[in-house]
């Protein structure tokens, strides 16, 4: 398998990275030659075998549905590059 | 006395032969004579190890001091601390200060360990050399034109350079154990769900695990022991009675039945690195254990299952870095998607990027089962070669890395070669199992080499009895690099 320039500019734009003049040509050429790494996975039959999405098999816990941590936000807004009245602020999106 | 071991430091606090405040003041003065050249902190807390290390000063005196109080250390800058900066060694993060300790540090700050400082690493814990670092790579004291390996490459440099006697670390695929090989000490991640997650900045979740590097096996039993424990916070935390890591340390070894896959010993291991690891097997054999070949047949399938999975969880997981609640925002957009695309582009280095991409590929609309899925599939028959194995054997022993520590600038441009560095340590992540690296011997050009050794699920005290028994038995452990200060100091 073998990515497309404009298979990298699309996976860029759904990744929310914006890629630079002449960048998405390196890039394509370092994440093909990842994808030659990876292809090695699709010689092996693995019908039948279940996914194993983590190393213990776990049930999610439950708790009991009560408040358990204070109301931080003004040492959490602090970090936040822009912020007002306890909102966050980002360029309009509604007009 | 920074040499000395926890238990002799933790004698000489108790005798009052040393404070805390001289112990934290010796290793402040290491770091500043020695972090210009190996850049392995990223920062340091002058004020707040002193202050800390007087309040262990006052718990000793009163009394109420634990094996570990008065300790100094660092913490590998992927763990929040709300005292000093916790960047992930990004750019997106250069400027961030966390509102809270993660689990490991405020464990830490209980049991009275004095924290020095944060120590660099590859950005986002991506990579195996240091080099992704935004602040420049960590150096390895033994030659500082070979990288300390990575990605907790930082805490590595520092323990083998006597800065701190003890660092953490975390391990999504070799990341404490590939570093400790290649700057010759111990390190140690436990059985994934030992150790909270919480406030470790989070690459990917179903493989990250934190761990502790130190001078030897005795030296990292305690810190994993105060580290380790059930934390709701983190939901994938294990509910298991709390552990004593060092209670099995003086156990003898005889009989210990010590697995060596033939996958391990193939093609790909430097003659230098293999050398080290048959004397090391051969010391063991002396020592009482006795060595049986197995198979782990799906090994070579670890690296790309590996490297599916972790992207995946990687571009899920970074994209809360997205300029608005945390973390770099770009200084001129247009509008919010292009806010997002610029902020990420100049925040995260290539690396980082690229394994977004990677991730963002494979759980896309038509490559999911093909990718992702396939991946998890491997993941499942990696796993139950262990299972299998560990019906014949009790720990499992190989390198740790194919080779020692490469010049800084040898694989930066290709990360295919990077990630083949991986091989003998991301199987042991997508199994979930423990597993440490231990000082063996020095290979051609005088560089540490590190024996892995391998546990079952919850195996950690006896890997560390087993590390002990071999360090009681050799000094490879107690090798160090020559010192700038000696070298500074030597016959005019």
């Amino acid at each position: 398998m073998s990515l497309e320039l404009d298979q990298v500019k699309h996976i860029a734009r759904l990744a929310r990275i914006e890629l630079g003049p002449g960048e998405a040509e390196d890039v394509l050429a370092k994440l093909n030659g990842i994808f030659d790494l990876v292809e090695q996975m699709q010689a092996v039959d693995t019908s039948g075998v279940e996914p194993m999405s983590h190393p213990q098999e776990l049930y999610q816990r439950l708790r009991d549905d009560v408040v358990t941590e204070p109301d931080r936000r003004d040492a959490f807004q602090r970090v936040a590059p822009a912020t007002e009245a306890g909102l966050y602020l980002v360029p309009r999106v509604i007009e | 006395m920074l040499n000395a071991s926890l238990q002799e430091l933790a004698s000489a606090l108790a005798d009052k032969r040393i404070s805390s405040v001289e112990l934290t003041r010796a290793a402040l003065d290491r770091i500043a004579a020695e972090n210009p050249r190996l850049n392995a902190f990223v920062h340091v807390d002058e004020g707040g190890a002193l202050a800390a290390a007087a309040a262990a000063d006052a718990r000793i005196a009163a009394g109420q001091a634990g094996p570990l109080t008065g300790i100094p250390l660092a913490h590998k800058d992927v763990f929040c601390t709300a005292d000093m900066p916790t960047t992930c060694a990004s750019k997106m993060l250069a400027n961030f200060v966390s509102p809270y300790d993660a689990h490991v540090v405020a464990q830490l700050k209980k049991a009275g360990t004095v924290l020095v400082g944060k120590t660099n690493m590859d950005e986002f814990a991506m990579g195996s050399s240091n080099e992704n670092s935004h602040f420049g790579a960590a150096r390895n004291p033994w030659n500082t034109t070979r990288v300390p390996g990575g990605s907790s490459g930082g805490s590595a440099a520092a323990v083998a350079a006597g800065l701190v006697p003890v660092a953490t670390g975390t391990d999504t695929g070799g990341s404490v154990r590939q570093p400790a090989s290649f700057c010759g000490v111990t390190g140690i991640k436990p059985t994934y769900g030992v150790v909270s997650r919480y406030g470790m900045i989070a690459y990917a979740s179903s493989l990250d695990q934190g761990g502790v590097l130190g001078r030897s096996a005795a030296d990292c039993a305690p810190v994993l022991t105060a580290m380790a424990g059930f934390d709701p916070r983190d939901s994938t935390s294990l509910e298991r009675p709390a552990e004593d890591f060092a209670r099995d340390l003086d156990k003898p070894i005889e009989g210990l039945r010590i697995g060596l896959p033939r996958e391990y010993f193939g093609e790909g291991m430097d003659d230098d690195v293999r050398a080290v690891i048959d004397a090391a097997l051969d010391t063991y054999r002396r020592l009482g254990a006795t060595t049986v070949a197995v198979e782990l047949p799906n090994s070579k399938l670890a690296i790309p299952a590996y490297y599916v999975i972790a992207p995946a969880e990687a571009s899920s997981n970074l994209s809360r870095f997205d300029g608005v609640r945390y973390g770099h925002r770009a200084a001129d957009y247009t509008d919010l998607a292009d806010m997002y695309g610029k902020s990420r582009a100049e925040g995260f280095g290539g690396e980082v990027k690229r394994r977004i991409l990677v991730g963002t590929y494979v759980l896309s609309h038509g490559y999911y089962d093909a990718y992702y899925l396939q991946a998890q599939k491997l993941r499942r028959l990696i796993a139950d070669d262990f299972r299998k194995a560990f019906e014949q054997c009790d720990v499992i022993a190989g390198p740790t890395a194919p080779t020692t520590a490469y010049e800084v600038g040898a694989k930066c441009d290709d990360p295919v070669q990077m990630y083949l560095g991986d091989i003998y340590t991301v199987a042991i992540n997508l199994a979930g199992l423990p597993a440490l690296s231990l000082p063996a011997g020095l290979g051609g050009a005088g560089l540490p080499v590190g024996l892995q050794l391998i546990g079952n699920y919850f195996g950690e005290a006896r890997l560390l009895s087993a590390a002990h028994r071999f360090q009681q038995a050799t000094d490879w452990h107690q090798a160090r690099p020559a010192r700038a200060s000696e070298e500074e100091g030597s016959p005019r």
